[in-house]
């Protein structure tokens, strides 16, 4: 306050007039940015008094902190003024403020010590300094770690806001908030999003799955019960995101996917970009483990040069060996329709206009597709290089490695890689990689005459390339060799002594490769060595001019006189070669350069590099014959005269194939962090019928909201998207595309074009159907049962068995919902169903009995029905019913088993094994399933009410559907929902009820009090607030309806 | 006082880990990180890089440094430089840069130091939420426009008097639809759809005038002002010249490979809608011809130049715009040079002859000629530089491509609809 009473002390500045103090002020005030407004604007707008406040707060740290601006803050700013201004309760001033930080974290100035007043104002109601003040906590959480917890309970009550855009904010910032204590918070509040309502929040939880992951990896395992929730969501805007997820938590549970994996596929196209990205990589390694090499049969026939793409090189030794055997042998490739499906839903993506979409299509064919199908990737890529030269980059890399596999593919678009002068060096140099990887007799000439403007550039560098271009299309393409080689003799006149240099080299490989016929370039080269000063182009003269010294016998003696000369002036590696030469003089023409090798190895001796002093001994040991000289000096002249082979010019892109296309490793050609290895392809294909979908359950459908929320967002694209029935897709070009790509193109589209609308509906009459069948099977069981349960044989059962199967069919049949646990397609004729009696599990009261029925649609026995390898998170435990030993065909029969979900819906997961097959199932719980009902008095219900308020206590207000007219319905359908006994109650507007969790036995106190015109409030108290929030939710629904 | 056990996991995935903004002189002048700081030393093995390239376009995009991999788009005079710890496909982060480029660019009219210096907090929230633990949140500018208002003088000015903000309270309808990029409620009193249809002549002529290598790459940019939700078709004469296209994501696919028309749910504003290209084997019209003469004398450290330029096919229209921009090579220090039409500039410092002509008139061509100085005593060049021509024709299309016809259903009002056809060279070179 005092402050704020406090006069100007420079009175010029309120003379000046309020838009030059301000901006004198705004520049000695903060050493930061002005705001975007100009300050001008906002200056002229706050009230005199505010006014006053700041320039007095400005005015007294304006010495200081211009001293801080010229001494570069060698001390720390003390911020005075925006600890002020956050303080204030004017929304505008805070906002002010905060702009003025968040401009300093941008350039990178410490604000860390002004924590505890932005703190302060993350309940701010502003929405912008709040967004601010989020964006300063994610900054400084790390540092500031116990004040940063002030912050979170903030966050907590954002979570249960009823604005999506708050519940997902709120969770973005606690989950960005790297303090370790908080994990905790930080996994409750995912498991709660996950099943949030608004797909925007679940898409943020999935983005937060990876930053807990990171910030405490030992919550991996609950994280994977998120994602694999979150991987069955439907939503688009969920699937990339949760994807993401699982690339960085759990790549490798590839099981996860398998039931995903369809939809996965036809969502893909209506997925935002970045996720599509995501999708369309992970589901190239799923590929790689799940289906069959496409080319396995066509790579036997290939021609050499493109042999051996999916196979190593030593296989295809061996397949060249056995090749009619195995042709023989292998049995006709058919692609897997789900194969195939991915093949079709990525194609579209082609046309993307995010390059990253298309390279990411473009790999996935290259890895996938059937050798015929790739060339359809071409032309996209192709389109790509007119991008961003950074994007040109990138695809010219992957280019050149396709192109040395695939060469046919990108010949048409020869042209498309011819050099302008304006380009990047390093693109110039990339296109002249993919031009001579494209490279054959026919487009040869084509090709060597482009080069031969090139050669002209004035970018040396890519000269230099242009030359070792023109090199290894020589040795490439046998024809033309002596054309290059000319061509290249003639650049040794060249002025530019690097294009000189460059050509020798190329011209010194060139000549090992049939040396006789060309003595006289050699000869021309020795002329050379006189003007030549580069190093490198040295070396390869005289390593030249040794190997073949027999070819020059009058020339290479002189060069060696010449260079003994200038000896001790050359590069290290001329005179390593000098070394060489003299040494081979002195085996094959002893008599004229004995003196000179002498005298060169000597000076070698003394030299300063011990490179050279070593080879000199060396050497000098080898060929002089002396008394002692060992049993080598025999073979000396075989050493060093050796015929050498030919060096091989190879594209450094070559074999670059083995990293996934597209990637940073393969870019890098080196392996980075975290790069997923592309799997080889199986041997023999796994099971397909895992990727069988059930038909969905409660659990995909459990809140009514989100299937209608399906139904209402029709795939915006996926329309004409051909909907690939999953099972019964017979595929007609699974065939191996043996026709050319453009005609299968024109057949997809052919078959595809359905409308959104049939493929919607024959989807949905599919579920119908199936219902209805189920219900028509469940009509003929009903009929059976009465029977059944007579025979059941008694010797299989024990008593508790027994009593809970009587009891069961004592239970009102129409209250309790049967869920499948394995469906009798997947089951291949076994059809499993599951009901909670809500009969206590009388073996062990902590457990939720689970009754198990069993029908044998098959016409053969099932034998030894039992449980095993039950997978299971900490804390549960499942008691097994004894095994069944014969299900006649047509029979059913019905078990109960017990199992401890610990007061939690996580799934338990075992396999269902019978004499011939087991089946991995699960069985989730909802959560009203996981109470007992409890008998309370209406006093002890208030009693245990009160100590169960505050956190522990959810509130939500709800209008009651149409049918929900009276008591009675409301008490049906909550009961229905969960496993809870009535409380009684005077008011006739009230209903309650009460339970006990199984597991742990806390109390479920559940109050529906309803209003005038349908409202009504919901109130759970529960202890274990994860059961309360996700029962409201439940009840909600229930009532809602 | 509890003890907070602080373990920092360098090793997590994620894939862009923090953006560094660098101009041209090598000042960093904007930082944000989405997770852990990362010391913005990092930047010299960029700064190490940029030197060595010599020129920006140059240096490499990705670059290896001992802990971390640098992404980097060099745009609009500044680099955007992301740090990246581990594997993640390096075109994805290229292209979220130039994203994150355009928005700026959108919100700001233009994407240079000063509008981000200006903008520095919107900048900010854009960040924020185009990125979220490095992986994209929304990017589609509609959405992003719902979340953060673009500044306006006007809305500064209400925000400042009322106290409004800038900020979106409630999440962009866009985020749930299937159609991200359209918001909902849309309004106008014109109801108002415009498609200018753009084409640029790549193509390499040889000394002779030859065509090397040409095509042609099109581009249709929409303006669509239209209410509610309008479903558009368009329809070309002849949608069988268009080789290769690629859409915006609002374009149904299905539709065009079955029917060859562009039928889609437009995003409200500025957007491309397609990209299109139309390769050398279809035989591309080369509107003008260039006769040139550059030669270098052996002697007397001198040369001479002279270049006219001429229509070829036109298809009837004028040529605008023309200009000739030559790379001399090193040894020239001055040109002296008559030009019949238009002004001539030679910038010695970076050796680039400029010749604006502007409107070709086919009666008197337009001829530059003159002589060229060059350094005393330095060997002749070798090569003679290369042209490179600039020009643009209104009204043509060059490869023909006619649109036929817009329908909207959908909605009932009648819309105002307008096509509107240009030329423009793209990489157009003449090799001498």
């Amino acid at each position: 306050m005092q402050k704020l009473l406090q006069l100007p002390v420079n009175a010029v500045n309120i003379v000046k007039g309020v838009q030059g103090v301000t901006q004198g002020q705004e520049e000695a005030l903060s050493p930061v940015l002005t705001p975007d407004s100009g300050p001008q604007n906002w200056y002229s707008a706050v009230q005199p008094e505010e006014l006053r406040h700041l320039r007095s707060g400005g005015t007294e740290d304006r010495s200081a902190l211009e001293e801080g601006l010229n001494s570069v803050q060698t001390q720390p700013l003390r911020h005075d003024d925006l600890k002020e201004m956050l303080d204030s309760n004017k929304d505008s001033l805070k906002l002010e403020a905060m702009k003025r930080i968040v401009a300093m974290i941008a350039r990178g100035k410490n604000a860390s010590d002004l924590f505890p007043a932005v703190v302060k104002n993350v309940a701010c109601k502003n929405i912008e300094v709040k967004k601010l003040v989020y964006v300063y906590l994610v900054r400084y959480a790390e540092e500031q770690q116990d004040l940063a917890l002030l912050s979170i309970s903030t966050f907590q009550r954002g979570l249960k806001d009823p604005n999506q855009l708050i519940r997902a904010s709120a969770l973005r910032v606690l989950s960005s908030i790297r303090v370790t204590i908080i994990v905790p918070i930080m996994m409750l509040a995912i498991k709660e999003a996950a099943s949030d309502m608004s797909p925007y929040v679940r898409k943020t939880a999935a983005h937060a799955i990876p930053k807990l992951h990171s910030l405490d990896p030992e919550q991996k395992d609950q994280l994977i019960e998120v994602i694999e929730k979150l991987l069955a969501d439907k939503t688009t805007l969920v699937a990339g995101s949760v994807v993401m997820a699982f690339e960085e938590v759990c790549p490798d549970r590839i099981d996860l996917i398998h039931k995903n994996y369809r939809k996965l596929c036809n969502l893909l196209i209506d997925v935002e970009e970045w996720g599509q990205v995501v999708i369309i990589n992970m589901l190239t390694r799923y590929a790689r483990t799940q289906f069959l090499n496409p080319n396995i049969n066509e790579s036997l026939l290939e021609e050499n040069s493109e042999k051996a793409f999916y196979a190593s090189d030593d296989e295809e030794e061996e397949d060249k060996k056995a090749e009619p055997a195995t042709l023989a042998k292998r049995k006709p490739y058919v692609m897997d329709p789900d194969h195939r499906l991915l093949l079709r839903n990525t194609k579209p993506l082609l046309q993307s206009r995010n390059a990253a979409v298309v390279m990411a299509v473009a790999q996935l064919y290259f890895h996938l597709a059937p050798k015929a199908e790739v060339g359809i990737i071409a032309k996209a890529l192709v389109r790509l290089m007119r991008s961003h030269s950074e994007v040109q980059y990138v695809v010219l890399q992957n280019v050149a490695t396709m192109s040395i596999k695939r060469r046919g593919m990108f010949e048409p678009y020869l042209k498309s890689f011819y050099i302008r002068s304006t380009d990047p060096t390093q693109i110039k140099v990339l296109k002249l990689e993919v031009l001579t990887n494209l490279a054959n007799e026919t487009n040869i000439s084509t090709i060597l005459r482009e080069f031969q403007t090139y050669i002209k550039s004035m970018d040396k560098d890519f000269v230099a390339a242009s030359i070792q271009a023109i090199g290894r299309c020589a040795t490439n393409i046998g024809e033309v060799r002596d054309t290059c080689l000319n061509g290249l003799v003639q650049l040794l006149s060249n002025r530019d002594e690097l294009v000189v240099a460059e050509s020798v080299v190329v011209i010194k490989k060139l000549l090992q490769m049939q040396p006789e016929q060309h003595s006289d370039i050699i000869k021309h080269m020795a002329k050379l060595i006189d003007n030549i000063q580069v190093p490198m182009a040295r070396a390869s003269i005289l390593w030249l001019i040794g190997e073949y010294c027999e070819h020059v016998p009058k020339i290479a003696p002189d060069v060696l006189r010449k260079m003994a000369k200038s000896f001790t002036n050359e590069e290290d590696i001329v005179k390593l070669q000098i070394i060489n030469l003299a040494a081979k003089l002195y085996l094959t023409n002893s008599k004229q350069s004995k003196l000179l090798t002498q005298y060169v190895l000597n000076l070698a001796k003394y030299d300063q590099n011990y490179d050279i002093r070593d080879r000199a001994r060396f050497i000098r040991q080898l060929i002089v014959p002396t008394d002692k000289s060992g049993a080598l000096s025999k073979y000396a002249k075989k050493l060093f005269l050796a015929l050498k082979p030919a060096p091989v010019l190879e594209s450094p892109f070559k074999d670059r194939d083995h990293f996934q296309l597209g990637s940073l490793s393969h870019l890098l050609n080196a392996k980075a962090a975290g790069y997923q290895e592309l799997p080889n392809w199986p041997e023999s294909a796994p099971d397909p019928s895992v990727r069988n979908v059930e038909i969905p359950d409660w659990s995909k459908c459990s809140s009514r909201k989100d299937r209608k929320e399906k139904k209402v967002e029709k795939p915006f694209y996926s329309d004409s998207e051909g909907e690939s029935g999953p099972t019964e897709s017979a595929d007609s070009e699974s065939d191996s595309g043996s026709g050319s790509a453009s005609a299968s193109g024109s057949d997809e589209s052919g078959s595809g074009s359905e409308s959104e609308e049939s493929g919607e509906e024959t989807e949905s009459d599919e579920e119908e159907e199936d219902e209805e069948e189920e219900k028509k099977k469940r009509k003929k069981l009903d009929k059976t049962k009465a029977k059944k349960q007579c025979i059941i044989n008694f010797d299989q059962f024990d008593m508790n068995k027994i009593t809970s199967v009587f009891s069961q069919t004592l239970a009102p049949s129409g209250s309790i919902k049967m869920y499948e646990l394995l469906h009798r397609i997947k089951g291949e004729g076994l059809a499993v169903e599951y009901c909670f009696s809500r009969q206590p599990f009388s073996p062990e009261p902590n457990m939720v009995a689970v009754q198990i029925q069993f029908t044998n649609n098959t016409n053969s026995e099932t034998k030894n029905l039992h449980i095993e390898d039950p997978r299971l998170q900490s804390g549960m435990r499942i008691r097994e019913f004894a095994e069944i030993d014969v299900l006649a065909a047509g029979e059913s029969v019905t078990v109960v088993m017990g199992i401890d979900f610990c007061d939690s819906t996580q799934a338990a997961n075992f396999q269902l094994c019978t004499h011939t097959r087991k089946f991995f199932v699960s069985i989730q719980p909802p959560v009203g399933e996981l109470m007992t009902p409890a008998f309370l008095t209406e006093n002890d219900f208030k009693k245990e009410q009160g100590k169960l308020m505050g956190m522990n206590e959810i509130l939500e207000k709800l209008t009651l559907g149409e049918k929900c007219v009276n008591e009675h319905v409301i008490v049906e359908r909550v009961t229905a929902t969960a496993n809870l006994s009535r409380v009684p109650c005077g008011s006739d507007k009230e209903c309650r009820f009460a339970g006990k969790t199984v597991s742990s036995g806390c109390l479920v106190l559940v109050t529906v009090t309803t209003k005038e015109g349908g409202g009504a409030q919901l109130t759970v108290n529960c202890e274990k607030m994860l059961i309360g929030t996700m029962l409201v939710k439940d009840i909600l629904q229930a009532l809602s309806q | 006082m509890p003890v907070l056990d602080i373990t920092l996991k360098d090793n997590a995935l994620i894939m862009i880990h923090s953006l560094f903004l660098i101009n041209n002189a090598g000042d960093l002048f904007l930082e944000k990180h989405w997770k852990s700081v990362i010391s913005r030393s990092v930047c010299d093995y960029f700064f190490e890089a940029r030197e060595k390239a010599v020129e920006p376009d140059n240096v490499p995009p990705v670059i290896r440094t001992p802990h971390h991999y640098l992404i980097n788009i060099y745009r609009e005079k500044i680099f955007f430089v992301s740090v990246i710890q581990t594997e993640v496909p390096p075109l994805f982060v290229i292209e979220f840069l130039h994203r994150v480029a355009e928005t700026f660019q959108d919100y700001f009219g233009e994407c240079s130091e000063s509008t981000i210096k200006d903008n520095v907090v919107i900048v900010y929230e854009l960040l924020e939420e185009m990125l979220d633990n490095g992986f994209p949140l929304a990017t589609e500018s509609n959405i992003l426009k719902e979340l953060i208002r673009p500044p306006t003088i006007l809305r500064s000015m209400v925000n400042t008097i009322t106290g409004s903000s800038n900020v979106g309270e409630t999440l962009p309808t866009g985020q749930l639809s299937t159609i991200p990029w359209r918001r909902a409620g849309v309004k106008y009193t014109n109801n108002e759809a415009y498609f200018d249809v753009v084409e640029e002549i790549d193509a390499i002529l040889d000394k002779s005038g030859t065509t090397v290598f040409a095509e042609i790459q099109g581009v249709i940019d929409a303006c669509v002002k239209l209410s509610g939700m309008p479903d558009l078709t368009l329809s070309f004469m002849n949608p069988r010249l268009l080789d290769d296209v690629s859409f915006h994501p609002c374009v149904r696919y299905k539709r065009w490979e079955s029917e060859r028309v562009i039928s889609f749910v437009p995003p409200d504003g500025n957007f491309q809608l397609m990209s299109y290209h139309i390769s050398a084997q279809n035989l591309v019209a080369i509107p003008v011809y260039v006769k040139q003469n550059i030669s270098f004398f052996e002697t007397g450290s001198s040369g001479r130049l002279d270049i006219t330029v001429g229509p070829k096919q036109t298809m009837g229209k004028t040529v605008e715009g023309l200009v000739v921009t030559v790379h001399m090579p090193k040894v020239v220090l001055s040109a002296n040079l008559n030009a019949t039409q238009g002004t001539y500039n030679y910038d010695p410092v970076t050796k680039i002859l400029v010749w604006d002509i502007g409107k070709l008139n086919p009666q008197k061509l337009p001829n530059l000629k003159g002589s060229l100085s060059l350094q005393s005593g330095a060997p002749k060049p070798e090569e003679n530089p290369s042209l490179n021509i600039d020009l643009k024709i209104q009204q043509l299309a060059i490869s023909g491509l006619k649109v036929n016809r817009l329908d909207m259903y959908g909605e009932k009002y009648k819309p105002f609809k307008g096509v509107k056809y240009v030329t423009k060279a793209g990489k157009f070179q003449v090799r001498t």
